[in-house]
């Protein structure tokens, strides 16, 4: 693998985590748990989703294959898509969303800090202002995680349950591949073993004072997303979110 | 308009001779433009008034949500998709500034959405129609939200001053949406396929009556009226506000290139109008009363929504007592 497909693989594996993680928050839409959190859903699934449209477009850039940032979102099918099987999973309820949220903002915070300091001007840009954009998330979500953990009874069992439920699917966030690595080794993607420190460095700070119990470190961990091979909740999402494109495939515009 | 048939619970108008001295001095200070604060002495009368009609305002915005929820996972493109977020999030924001406004006459919101709950308030008829296809997410924001600013632009001079002021902000962002909802319209009809421009005439014909009707009944049908008139809460009459909104609206839509399902729709060159057809009168009560084809589904799923997130709000608060004692604590 060249540096230059590395770069490419990457961008996808961060446009459509972000992609898939805003559709499934925009699920949600009219069935939060109160108004405020009906906001706050909405606000983040548009972040991702904008975040999502820049690294599209710098994606299609490099691909030059005549393909634009639209026909990259909805126009590939589920083994072209590379996001973390993380972001994939279902709603569940609030516990599991708000699991999900916590475990991918702080690989999502660490990753996007040190992709503001690529030496790619344009990674750089983006990530410089996704990152503010993250950091609210991560702050967000963390509150959420301590929140429903040292809250009442239920809350914790619910919100103890869900982090049993995902443990499973974080393994793929630190676990570094041949893409990952060329793109430290490039100046441009965190380093893999100080991403994988930070991000269980963290975790286990908040499920602390959370009350909560972290899954084991050398637990078996489900990865496939980043190489297209994905969970069977994909195809669903895909069929949904790109139903349009695929139905009226001579439109040109919308 | 998001506020149809509110109650104002008075029979007749009273002259300003049979008023208490109270009265007299608070209906000279809305005669003369005066906002109404919080704090300020109010009727009985208006004060439940505006409850009603603003809670129904917020209602209607957070109801409204759900009709474009239903496409904003199937949005077209991300262009599409950002604005239909960005739209519900704006309108999640309405629901809350508006719930604000009401809460300073005293009411409260959870029991005000309670009361939704129970099929005992209302919201505008408007968003118990389904959204069928993409080109609705388009005909929603330049016919409902046209709709809904034709009447705002009016209560942005209501006599209550939070409301007002709720009112100059929230016009803003719905025109913004109007223009963005009509621009999906025009882009299908001028550089669409067949299929595309059949689907804008197909969200006109199925959206127009009921976008009619969001102005209420005929002023002579709409017994409360007067009195809100008078109270300045409300500035203009149902008729009133639905004629501006034709008149302003069909040229619109000619300029789409689309029609109207309304075989009486006509320049008058007397009037200076636009005349149109009778409105199906049978269909808006029985729509108000419950019976539109999607009353059932937006009230269970806002009821599920706040039932099940029961335990979540239960944690939040749990969580936030023992903060706070802790910090009492240290």
């Amino acid at each position: 693998m060249t540096q230059s497909e590395a770069l490419k693989e990457y961008l996808l594996r961060l446009a459509d985590s972000d992609m898939i993680l805003g559709q499934r928050l925009s699920e949600l839409c009219g069935k939060a748990p109160a108004l405020e959190e009906e906001m706050a859903l909405m606000n983040v699934a548009l972040d991702l989703v904008g975040q999502a449209r820049n690294w599209y477009e710098y994606a299609a850039e490099l691909i030059d294959d005549g393909r634009d940032a639209d026909k990259l979102a909805f126009r590939r099918d589920a083994h072209d898509y590379r996001n973390l099987l993380l972001t994939e999973q279902p709603n569940e309820d609030y516990a599991v969303t708000m699991g999900r949220q916590f475990f991918f903002d702080v690989w999502h915070y660490f990753t996007l800090k040190s992709l503001s300091e690529a030496n790619d001007e344009r990674i750089a840009g983006v990530a410089a202002k996704a990152l503010k954009e993250a950091t609210y998330h991560l702050r967000r979500s963390s509150e959420w995680v301590k929140r429903l953990g040292d809250g009442t009874e239920e809350s914790h069992r619910r919100m103890q349950d869900a982090i049993d439920i995902l443990w499973r699917f974080t393994g793929e966030l630190i676990t570094p591949d041949e893409t990952d690595e060329l793109m430290a080794k490039a100046g441009i993607g965190p380093d893999p073993e100080q991403l994988k420190n930070d991000w269980h460095g963290l975790v286990s700070e908040v499920l602390a004072q959370a009350t909560l119990t972290p899954g084991a470190e050398d637990a078996w961990m489900y990865m496939g997303g980043k190489h297209g091979e994905h969970t069977e909740h994909l195809g669903f999402i895909l069929a949904e979110m790109q139903f349009l494109q695929r139905a009226y495939p001579d439109a040109k515009t919308w | 308009m998001y506020a149809q048939l509110v109650e104002t619970g008075s029979k007749r108008l009273k002259t300003l001779e049979e008023m208490s001295p109270e009265e007299r001095a608070f209906q000279e200070k809305v005669d003369a433009e005066t906002k109404i604060e919080p704090k300020n002495w109010m009727p009985e009368g208006y004060r439940k008034t505006l409850i009603r009609q603003i809670s129904q305002h917020a209602h209607s915005e957070v109801v409204g949500m759900l009709p474009e929820g239903n496409w904003v996972t199937r949005a077209p493109t991300l262009k599409r998709k950002l604005q239909l977020m960005a739209k519900i999030q704006d309108e999640a924001g309405h629901g809350l500034y508006l719930y604000s406004a009401m809460e300073t006459l005293g009411a409260d919101r959870d029991e005000e959405i309670e009361k939704l709950h129970q099929g005992k308030a209302k919201y505008s008829s408007i968003f118990n129609y389904p959204t069928l296809n993409w080109a609705d997410m388009g005909a929603v924001g330049w016919l409902v939200d046209g709709a809904a600013i034709v009447n705002q632009v009016v209560l942005q001079r209501t006599s209550y001053g939070p409301y007002s002021r709720a009112m100059i902000r929230i016009c803003k962002e719905e025109s913004f949406h109007q223009r963005q909802g009509y621009q999906i319209l025009l882009d299908m009809m001028r550089e669409g396929t067949e299929e595309q421009k059949a689907m804008v005439q197909d969200a006109i014909n199925r959206l127009w009556w009921p976008a009619l009707m969001m102005f209420g009944p005929h002023d002579d049908e709409s017994p409360n009226s007067q009195q809100s008139m008078a109270w300045k809460i409300k500035r203009k009459s149902n008729d009133e506000l639905r004629q501006m909104f034709i008149d302003q609206t069909v040229p619109q839509l000619e300029f789409l290139g689309c029609t109207a399902p309304d075989p009486d729709l006509k320049w008058n060159e007397e009037t200076g109008h636009y005349d149109f057809g009778e409105i199906n009168w049978q269909e808006f009560y029985d729509v108000l009363k419950g019976n539109g084809p999607c009353n059932r589904e937006r009230i269970s799923t806002r009821k599920k929504a706040i039932d099940e997130g029961a335990w979540v709000r239960e944690a939040a608060v749990a969580y936030a007592k023992k903060q706070k004692q802790r910090a009492e604590a240290a």
